[in-house]
């Protein structure tokens, strides 16, 4: 079968799916011409994704839900007390903790648009921006959470979102998450993806976050997919006026991963630190791309991004940052710092800055590289192994991604996760 | 302790030493004096173990054993020390952490038990006296953002927690005040005893009014051209290098 036949049968297959979704049929226009993205469109130029795809996928695997054999109970390594979701294999199966009502809803996102329609369609498919998996996902999905925080609550513990991928057939899972956060509320999320098994699957995931005035959100992301997964996770935050967004995505394994990762800063006096962290090996393509959009005066974005590639392991980088004309007094900073243990690893890299406005401070800054030979030296001047001393440089670049992580306990569990990584790279 | 016989070094195409021969004991400081490029970093370098520079002739022997044999971080836990002309900053990883990791990988060779936090604190906290540096800096990332004195402080800090045999100061008096000064020389001069030997590498003698040597040798074009005691230095002070570089000429 041709690309194109293949990509005429996606199609065909994306329309069918789409008159069962959960975003509605809205958006059918996109898929009159829809196909994956080429390696002519720029948002896609250094990512093998489309051509991966094809190989390992037949079009219904692309848009089907995969079989899953059972649904155990999920703990979560929070403690008893966080706020568990899980999914398996695409399928919402377990939400426990649930705090009350009238503090806080989360729940399935079918429930949601039944009950609670004034709170959901403001966001599902508002806030997403156009791209082909965004597309997908409108089409695909059948599963998703909804959360909504009452205006003043700060929820204390933690909500643990649990996607687990039992790979026993090739197939793939579609999910939906939509976060309102009302004035003045406060919530922790920390969402781990996790796979077993040997078949390729593919999963999209559209997170769309609706931050109210003086709200607060703490985002987490581990993606550590042992299997091979191929993932597309395009979040959307839209935060309003003095709002606080602190969130952090760590990336080790999985087949090819891609994060579209947009801010979109609708108010003023707002905060938004988005930190990355990617640590590679083998043949493992992470691509990171942000945006940050400051459309009103007064805010301010922090960006730092870093990486680890190790083997032949290949990271991507893109961070826009837009400052419009009326966003005077914005502040945005990025950083992107790269490192490379081998001669096969590589980093694409670019920084992207379109500032309309006057009277603002940005900066960007992006380097690649190996360990410096002056520190390593240094360390190794004072008695420390080579091997030791890299370590411990790479532990240092590395943790500076998850120091502005507040939850205590997330953030020792990251620690090690890195130091884990770093034991089994040297 | 270390005997040096007809070293000579190169870094990429370009020789630097070129026959060195020099013998330190026990209890000894030597002063290495000389000219811009005459070669007193790179003897510094070479005898630390850095990888640039690759020795083409001669033998170092320390200890009875070939050092040129040894990794850096064999020659550090055999007790060689170099304080850095331009010590390193290192974001992330605090002086505390790293001398813990490095007095534990010596403790280690020596076939020690690694020091547990206690009694790592205690000794931090006496060595610390030593050089007058604060506790709140050796928490903060290895060097990074520390004045000139303070990174010459943290050197001589290092060195204080290490205990080396051979101790190698590459430049310790640059960009360093009065001040600092006379507190660095002063920590080096309390670790001075008669098991543990001194190299200072400087091309000025404001340092060896601190730190008196035992003997003074003028490198000039990658060789010892002069040796003598203190007052050589004195010598040099007064007539400048010029002096040395017209005698050798004549020669």
């Amino acid at each position: 079968m041709t690309i194109d036949q293949k990509q005429g049968n996606l199609q065909e297959a994306l329309v069918a799916a789409a008159t069962h979704s959960l975003v509605g049929n809205s958006k059918n226009e996109t898929l009159i011409d829809f196909s994956l993205p080429s390696p002519k469109n720029e948002n896609y130029r250094f990512l093998p994704i489309s051509r991966q795809l094809e190989k390992n996928f037949t079009s219904e695997q692309l848009i089907s839900t995969a079989p899953s054999s059972n649904h155990p109970t999920i703990t979560s390594w929070l403690g008893h007390e966080a706020i568990v979701v899980s999914f398996q294999n695409g399928r919402l199966t377990q939400i426990s903790n649930q705090p009350p009502k009238e503090e806080m809803l989360i729940v399935s996102l079918q429930e949601a648009l039944e009950k609670h329609p004034e709170k959901v369609d403001p966001i599902l498919g508002k806030l997403a921006l156009p791209d082909p998996f965004t597309t997908i996902n409108d089409a695909a999905a059948r599963e998703g959470l909804f959360i909504w925080v009452s205006p003043g609550k700060v929820i204390q513990h933690p909500i643990h979102i649990i996607h687990s991928q039992e790979a026993i057939a090739t197939g793939s899972s579609h999910t939906r998450l939509v976060v309102s956060l009302d004035p003045q509320s406060e919530i922790t999320l920390l969402e781990e993806f996790q796979s077993t098994g040997s078949s390729p699957f593919f999963q999209t995931q559209v997170t769309e976050m609706e931050c109210q005035s003086e709200s607060k959100l703490n985002y987490v992301r581990i993606q550590n997919d042992s299997g091979r997964a191929y993932q597309v996770a395009n979040t959307v935050i839209r935060q309003h006026d003095k709002s606080i967004v602190n969130a952090c995505t760590i990336t080790m394994d999985g087949e090819v991963i891609r994060n579209n990762f947009s801010i979109m800063v609708d108010g003023e006096f707002c905060e938004s630190n988005f930190n990355g962290l990617y640590l590679l090996n083998k043949k493992t393509i992470a691509d990171n791309h942000t945006i940050v959009d400051h459309q009103k005066p007064n805010s301010q974005s922090n960006e730092l991004y870093k990486g680890i590639m190790n083997d032949q392991s290949r990271g991507i980088f893109n961070g826009k940052i837009f400052v419009r004309p009326h966003a005077q007094k914005t502040n945005a900073f990025q950083s992107n710092r790269n490192i490379l243990l081998t001669d096969t690893a590589t980093i694409n890299t670019k920084p992207q800055l379109e500032i309309w406005a006057d009277d603002v401070k940005c900066s960007h800054g992006c380097t690649s590289g190996q360990l410096d030979e002056e520190a390593l030296f240094y360390l190794q001047s004072r008695g420390i192994s080579k091997k030791a001393a890299q370590g411990m440089l790479l532990y240092a670049f590395a943790s500076e991604v998850i120091k502005g992580v507040s939850h205590a306990g997330i953030q020792t569990h990251l620690d090690q996760l890195i130091q884990e990584r770093l034991s089994h790279t040297l | 302790m270390l005997n040096i016989r007809n070293l000579q070094a190169k870094i990429g195409e370009k020789q630097i030493l070129n026959g060195i021969d020099l013998n330190v004991k026990a209890g000894e400081v030597h002063a290495i004096m000389g000219p811009n490029g005459s070669g007193k970093s790179t003897l510094a370098s070479v005898l630390s173990g850095r990888e640039e520079y690759e020795v083409t002739a001669g033998e170092i022997d320390f200890l009875g054993r070939n050092l040129l044999d040894w990794s850096p971080e064999e020659r550090a836990r055999e007790g060689i020390f170099l304080a850095f002309q331009y010590p390193v900053e290192i974001p992330g990883v605090s002086t505390i952490n790293f001398m813990k990791t490095a007095l534990n990988q010596i403790r280690e060779h020596r076939g020690q038990a690694p020091l547990d936090a206690v009694a790592f604190l205690g000794l931090m906290k006496e060595k610390m006296k030593l050089v007058e540096i604060d506790q709140s800096l050796l928490s903060r990332s290895l060097n990074e953002g520390f004045s000139g004195g303070e990174k010459k402080r943290n050197e001589i800090f290092q060195m204080a927690m290490l205990e080396p045999k051979l101790a190698i100061l590459d430049e310790t008096d640059s960009g360093l005040d009065i001040d600092a000064l006379r507190i660095v020389a002063n920590g080096v001069n309390k670790l001075r005893n008669k098991n543990n030997a001194t190299i200072v590498v400087t091309h000025y003698q404001r340092l060896l009014e601190y730190i008196v040597p035992d003997f003074v040798h003028v490198l000039y074009k990658g060789k010892i051209v002069k040796s003598g005691t203190k007052e050589l230095a004195l010598e040099l002070e007064a007539k400048g290098y010029d002096w040395i570089k017209s005698e050798t000429a004549v020669v």
